[in-house]
């Protein structure tokens, strides 16, 4: 196959993050210049927060490497199977965040494996914002081959694919960074406190291979990222992040 | 305009052994023979074993008998047609196409040409003295049909009562007439036939002779021939073709020129590396070449002029058509080594001497895609070609209120509709369902806000409500028994948002109790 050709430009992590593994082992925050190309989202399908949550993460993304004035026009492109528009419905123009509603391209697919290959597709494309993708479930095709092949696409293309895992056990993936969202309790809204507010997401940054493993809770708070650390003492189980080794140095295979 | 070249085969046989007409071996009794299942047969002869006796079609045998020193040269009738095809190319200088009509003649489309040449007659004058200049023996004759031109030219005696010309205002049949049947090219047998009956003449086809009556004549043959569709084995289609009456398709000689590039450098070239150079030049310029009519090459040939005057020939045959000049370039090269360059080469030529249709293709649309990613519109072509025309759609607000009518999908590169500036006095939710899903609600009052749900067998509490928004439906779209969508704006315990409405009112006259589904989910 041609696309594993030796000259592959696949970024390694020390050439990502000058400093190398000591260095690569610092916190995710938003805002960071340079984002890996291919994160997923686990997310319960009853909710819309893995949905949000991809959005959020990827206009910080866009915003952070808004690099030529061409870069507010480019498409994003929405790709959802079948079973995870039945679960969550499809985007709907007027709830999407007002810079990229004019910019969206739905892809509808019936099965999986054509979620995978329209995925797969558009990241070869050169004139694209960032990608999408919400597959319900663990399909027997998404496997860590699909997974491997997402991510050499999206690296190759230098676009971002943000894949929402509906009702989906973490299973073998490739993904670089991959999120446990959940929904959590909104803002208080400023006039109406019995009403519900702006959204905000329990994220859990489980697997990274330049960061250390964290959970926050994220909120948009009119396109920026807001993040604010859900502190380790409360969380149940104890977080040894600042103690393991940079995750880079392990394998990043099972989840 | 049909030329009949007399004496073609000879003809050819004198110019390649460079003979002047009835001199040298030409003088002495002299026939071009082929070989057929009884022995030689003869094809041709010259005017010296004509006198002697011998003829065409007799056996070698035979003529032997008749004339002892008659010379036996072996045919070439595949030089022959090919000698006719080129001439039949370079005939058309009196015309602007021509056909061939095997083994020995040539017929030539001069409509509206002739006054090129002075008229007519000239034309003809012209042709003769061309085609005499050429060493070839012609007869030439004009005529409205290509049949008509034929008879005239091989069986007319171009003399004053039996002219080459016919003019469209003549009588064909006066001009036609006297000549044999054999003039309306037909098969040998049908000839005999013909002979055997009687008629020996166009004219006493048509019932011209004495007593006769055109309607029964052409009756009677109909009845004879009934049977024979091919025109050659009907004298009746060949009657009627030679009148103008049915068409006569003919299949013109196109050029075709060969597919030849041509470098010329300033400075000889003695380095191998500079020769590759130009070769690769030469072979791209071979591949637009190629492109441009479509085809490919089987065969190339290289050529190279050397300074002192000497010519280096390679020739490459491929096993398929091709035009990749890479390709072509990789074989080149291996039939350059040990060139020796001498001087210095001047000159370069590239050519395809066989080509083959070779229709464009998109070999490298995937390495292209490969290396510099396609544009958005090849790669939404690729997700329709698979998905459907359908899968792939854009989102763009549509003048309603009514929440699903407020969005419409269209084709994701046509032009957006012009829109009124949406106004955000609500939060709409991220997604919204295709169809609503109902709801168990518990309320405190029926008109009042939902305090617990059911959705998808999990039972929710409310812990924040903003609503009801309420959402008339369009009475002029919808009928007048279309009921009203109270809306409103949830949190659940653990933060999940959504959006539901209660379809209706209580006592609004249009349903039972109203229903509650749940219609968005907000981030």
């Amino acid at each position: 196959m041609s696309r594993f050709s030796p000259s592959l430009p696949v970024p390694s992590v020390a050439s990502s993050y000058p400093g190398g593994a000591r260095r690569a082992a610092a916190r995710w925050r938003p805002g960071l210049a340079s984002q890996p190309l291919h994160s997923e989202i686990f997310a319960p399908g009853h909710q819309a927060c893995g949905a949000g949550l991809a959005l959020a993460l990827a206009r910080d993304a866009l915003k952070a490497a808004a690099d030529s004035a061409d870069a507010a026009r480019r498409h994003v492109l929405w790709v959802q199977d079948r079973a995870a528009i039945r679960l969550g419905g499809r985007p709907y123009l007027h709830g999407l965040p007002a810079d990229l509603r004019y910019r969206v391209i739905h892809v509808a697919t019936t099965s999986p494996e054509d979620a995978l290959f329209a995925m797969e597709e558009v990241l070869k494309c050169r004139d694209l914002a960032c990608v999408i993708g919400e597959v319900a479930g663990n399909p027997r095709t998404l496997d860590f081959t699909a997974s491997r092949r997402l991510s050499l696409a999206a690296e190759r293309a230098g676009i971002a694919l943000w894949l929402v895992r509906l009702d989906a056990a973490p299973d073998l993936s490739s993904a670089r960074m991959r999120w446990r969202a959940a929904a959590a309790p909104s803002l208080p809204p400023r006039w109406n406190p019995t009403a519900p507010g702006a959204g905000r997401w329990h994220a859990e940054l489980f697997r990274a291979r330049a960061h250390l493993p964290g959970e926050w809770m994220l909120s948009d708070d009119a396109g920026a990222l807001r993040a604010e650390r859900v502190s380790p003492l409360a969380a149940s189980p104890p977080d040894h992040g600042d103690l393991a080794y940079g995750s880079g140095a392990r394998s990043l295979a099972a989840g | 305009m049909a030329i009949w070249l007399m004496d073609l085969a000879l003809d050819r046989w004198r110019q390649v052994n460079r003979l002047a007409r009835g001199e040298g071996a030409d003088a002495a009794p002299l026939a071009l023979i082929s070989d057929t299942a009884h022995g030689p047969r003869i094809d041709a002869v010259n005017p010296a074993a004509r006198a002697a006796g011998a003829a065409a079609g007799m056996r070698l045998a035979d003529a032997r008998a008749l004339c002892p020193a008659l010379a036996a040269v072996p045919s070439d009738p595949a030089g022959d047609l090919a000698c006719l095809e080129k001439l039949a190319l370079w005939a058309q200088r009196w015309g602007p196409w021509s056909a061939l009509d095997p083994p020995d003649g040539l017929l030539v489309d001069t409509t509206g040409a002739s006054h090129l040449f002075g008229g007519e007659a000239r034309l003809l004058a012209d042709l003769a003295a061309a085609f005499g200049q050429r060493g070839f023996a012609a007869r030439a004759a004009l005529a409205p049909t290509a049949g008509a031109a034929w008879a005239l030219a091989h069986f007319a005696a171009h003399s004053r009562a039996q002219p080459a010309i016919l003019a469209p205002g003549d009588d064909p049949m006066r001009l036609l007439g006297d000549l044999p049947v054999a003039a309306l090219r037909l098969d040998g047998d049908v000839i005999t036939v013909l002979r055997r009956l009687g008629l020996k003449r166009i004219g006493d086809l048509v019932g011209l002779g004495e007593g006769g009556d055109p309607a029964a004549a052409r009756d009677a043959l109909q009845r004879r021939f009934r049977n024979r569709k091919s025109p050659a084995a009907n004298p009746l289609i060949r009657l009627d073709q030679l009148l103008g009456l049915v068409p006569e398709p003919l299949l013109p000689v196109v050029a075709q020129p060969m597919p030849l590039v041509q470098r010329q450098v300033t400075e000889p070239i003695r380095h191998r590396a500079l020769l590759d150079r130009v070769l690769a030049d030469l072979a791209a310029d071979l591949q637009r070449e190629l492109a441009a009519r479509g085809s490919g090459a089987r065969r190339v040939e290289l050529l190279l002029w050397r300074v002192d005057g000497e010519v280096i020939m390679r020739r490459l045959e491929l096993a398929a058509a091709t035009r990749d000049p890479a390709h072509l370039i990789g074989l080149l090269a291996a039939k350059l080594d040990g060139i020796d360059a001498g001087f210095g080469i001047e000159t370069l030529r590239l050519c395809a001497s066989w080509c083959e249709p070779l229709h464009a293709a998109q070999a490298d649309i995937e390495a292209a895609a490969e290396a510099h990613g396609t544009t958005l519109a090849g790669c939404l072509d690729r997700l329709a070609v698979r998905l459907g025309a359908g899968a792939v759609t854009r989102p763009v607000p549509h003048p309603s209120h009514w929440p699903e009518r407020a969005q419409r999908w269209q084709a994701p590169l046509e032009s957006e509709p012009a829109s009124q500036g949406m106004l955000n006095f609500h939060q709409r939710p991220l997604k919204l369902l295709d169809k609503p899903e109902s709801i168990a609600v518990l309320y405190a009052a029926p008109d009042g806000s939902p305090q617990r749900f059911r959705w998808r067998g999990q039972v929710r509490d409310v812990v924040r409500v903003e609503g009801p928004e309420r959402i008339a439906p369009e009475w002029w779209r919808e009928r007048s028994t279309a009921r009203l969508r109270d809306y409103y704006r949830i949190e659940d315990s653990c933060g999940a948002r959504y959006w539901i409405y209660r379809h209706g009112l209580v006592g609004d006259g249009r349903g039972g109790a109203p229903l509650w589904f749940l219609h968005g989910l907000y981030a």
